[in-house]
């Protein structure tokens, strides 16, 4: 029944309506005055719907004919997404007011990307899946151009847009050939298809378009070429959004296409993910190391970080998905807290992103730089904390999946990465006296963001907030 | 007799095309639009080839809803254009270089 599926997509269908009675609000009173108070909203709403998510029961109920599946592992991920975007939307009020950057269309945009990523999560269909991520893409490269009056904002849109509609074009091609082949644009009618060894050729045609069309989501090399400029061209708090909540469901939507689709055919597609990631790992580790703006250089690091989560991917099992919705969870907690940090550096009010600027930054602000440091050895995966249990579960993963020699060479570029994250440490500690120093002043709720962040990374290690029990249970109703 | 192989060569023939359009093209951001646009034309040709073929119409609501993100992300490709134009004061492809990536 009609009234059923529509129980099934309630909290869409709430966000939509917030967001669409959010913008009439906002056009007939005080336009952008009303700005603050729809972002502080739209950060409430998304803890609400995650707590709402979190508390409905843990069976799997599908609606519209399969089109729309509410899984465990679509859960897990909405979850991650609302509240990683929550807290994202926390961190911008401040930021962007100060700049002059607070219009109303920012929260109701990202609501509206988000409906789009927990769509795309809980796609059961082809075309579910081509119009969750086309309204995400749509919401995003708007966002990517929020500052009108910029160049180097206007011109990340442009780049953005031109790529992202390229991947598109290339993920329904895919599409296409996949419902060709198949006969059925449903999940469940292309995995009784597409069986390991017996894919028909146009089948696998299909599945390669569809991988290089998320590929370029997840930004994996080498579809990674309009990430660097995006991260740098947009401002800071959406920089920290696009690497937050997207790469979550972008991720997310990988795994269903994978494995709700094509499950019976791992062999097909283990070892295109496989190349993927390692290429990842390495350009991200290797191509950082000359960065000096930090918008750069965290797109570079999430870049290798996507290539670790799709390493779990790529094992092709149960416990790789676990291993990945845990990398992906610690992943975005420490993003959260990086980019807080990235967002307190400004000088006299205007934004700083040179790391030089970084120089003996332990003298002036101890507590934030002994926060940074937890968070730069977390993301490049030192021993105590948090970043290098979620390393250890994907090469586990890999390695238990007959992938040694991927294991291995994600431990190589792990250490060529730690390079790069331990010489902002340098800086911050060893550096030398900078002509400039940044501000130290302000920011509270920021540095909240910092020092929570990074207190998870070292308290996370007892038991990681059951995150690992959540992961399991959401990854067994995707693979079976 | 035209069978569906002839379709999906044009379909491939213009996707192809299409790409081509977005790496080669050194001239005009406009000419970027039509490509992506020629890209997403093809794909349905391909859908409603296939939906013809296989006697199933799923592939050509597919095509509508095709359509319709089509449109919007033009009206959305449009408008970022126009903000990086009044930036920029141009829309040159070889001009979108601020940020070296």
């Amino acid at each position: 029944m009609i009234s059923a599926d529509l129980n099934i997509i309630m909290p869409e269908i709430v966000l939509s309506a917030f967001a669409l009675l959010g913008l009439l609000a906002a056009v007939y009173t005080s336009k952008d005055g009303l700005a603050g108070v729809l972002v502080w909203l739209t950060a409430g709403l998304f803890v609400a719907a995650a707590a709402w998510i979190g508390l409905t029961g843990a069976t799997t109920r599908i609606a519209f004919n399969g089109m729309f599946v509410d899984d465990g592992f679509a859960r897990f991920a909405k979850i991650t997404i609302l509240l990683s975007a929550a807290a994202v939307m926390v961190m911008s009020e401040g930021y962007m007011k100060s700049r002059g950057l607070l219009r109303f269309e920012y929260p109701m945009l990202v609501v509206l990307a988000v409906v789009g990523m927990m769509m795309m999560v809980s796609a059961g269909d082809l075309m579910a899946l081509y119009m969750g991520l086309e309204l995400q893409s749509l919401a995003l490269y708007v966002v990517a151009s929020l500052r009108r009056d910029s160049i180097k904002s206007t011109e990340a849109g442009l780049k953005y847009f031109v790529l992202g509609a390229l991947s598109s074009g290339l993920l329904l091609y895919g599409a296409s050939l996949v419902y060709g082949y198949a006969g059925t644009t449903l999940f469940a009618g292309i995995i009784t298809t597409a069986q390991s060894g017996d894919t028909s050729i146009g089948l696998l045609f299909g599945l390669v378009f569809l991988i290089s069309g998320m590929a370029f989501k997840v930004s994996a090399v080498p579809f990674h070429m309009w990430t660097p400029d995006v991260y740098e061209g947009a401002p800071t708090p959406i920089t920290a959004f696009f690497a937050t909540a997207p790469k979550v469901a972008a991720m997310g939507l990988f795994a269903r296409v994978l494995f709700d689709a094509f499950g019976n055919a791992v062999a097909d597609w283990s070892q295109i993910i496989a190349l993927l990631s390692v290429l990842s790992m390495f350009l991200g580790a290797i191509a950082a190391i000359g960065q000096t703006n930090i918008k750069r250089l965290m797109a570079y690091s999430s870049i290798a970080h996507m290539g670790y989560a799709l390493m779990g991917l790529a094992a092709g099992t149960a416990f790789g998905v676990q291993a990945m919705l845990v990398y992906m969870a610690i992943y975005v907690t420490m993003n959260v807290g990086t980019f807080a940090f990235i967002m307190l550096m400004s000088k006299d009010g205007a934004p700083i992103t040179d790391i030089n600027s970084l120089n003996m930054y332990s003298k002036r602000a101890p507590g934030r730089a002994l926060a940074m440091l937890v968070l730069l050895f977390s993301l490049a995966g030192v021993p105590p904390m948090l970043g290098f249990f979620g390393k250890l579960y994907v090469l586990r993963a890999a390695y238990e999946a007959d992938l040694a020699w991927l294991a291995i060479a994600g431990v190589i570029a792990s250490v060529i990465g730690a390079y790069y994250y331990l010489r902002i440490v340098f800086l911050m500690y060893f550096g030398e006296e900078g002509s400039e120093p940044l501000d130290v002043k302000g920011g509270t709720l920021l540095q909240g963001m910092l020092i929570a962040s990074a207190v998870i990374m070292v308290l996370g290690i007892v038991n990681m907030f059951g995150v690992e029990n959540a992961a399991a249970a959401a990854a067994s109703t995707l693979v079976n | 007799m035209i069978g569906l192989e002839h379709y999906l060569t044009v379909a491939a023939t213009l996707f192809v095309i299409g790409i081509f359009g977005l790496f080669l093209n050194r001239k005009n951001v406009i000419i970027l639009l039509m490509s992506i646009e020629l890209m997403l034309l093809a794909v349905n040709i391909n859908f409603v080839a296939f939906s013809s073929f296989l006697g199933d119409l799923v592939g050509q609501v597919y095509t509508l809803f095709v359509l319709t993100v089509a449109a919007a992300e033009a009206a959305i490709g449009l408008a970022i254009l126009v903000c990086f134009f009044r930036n920029r004061g141009t829309i040159a492809v070889e001009d979108v270089n601020v940020m070296k990536g």
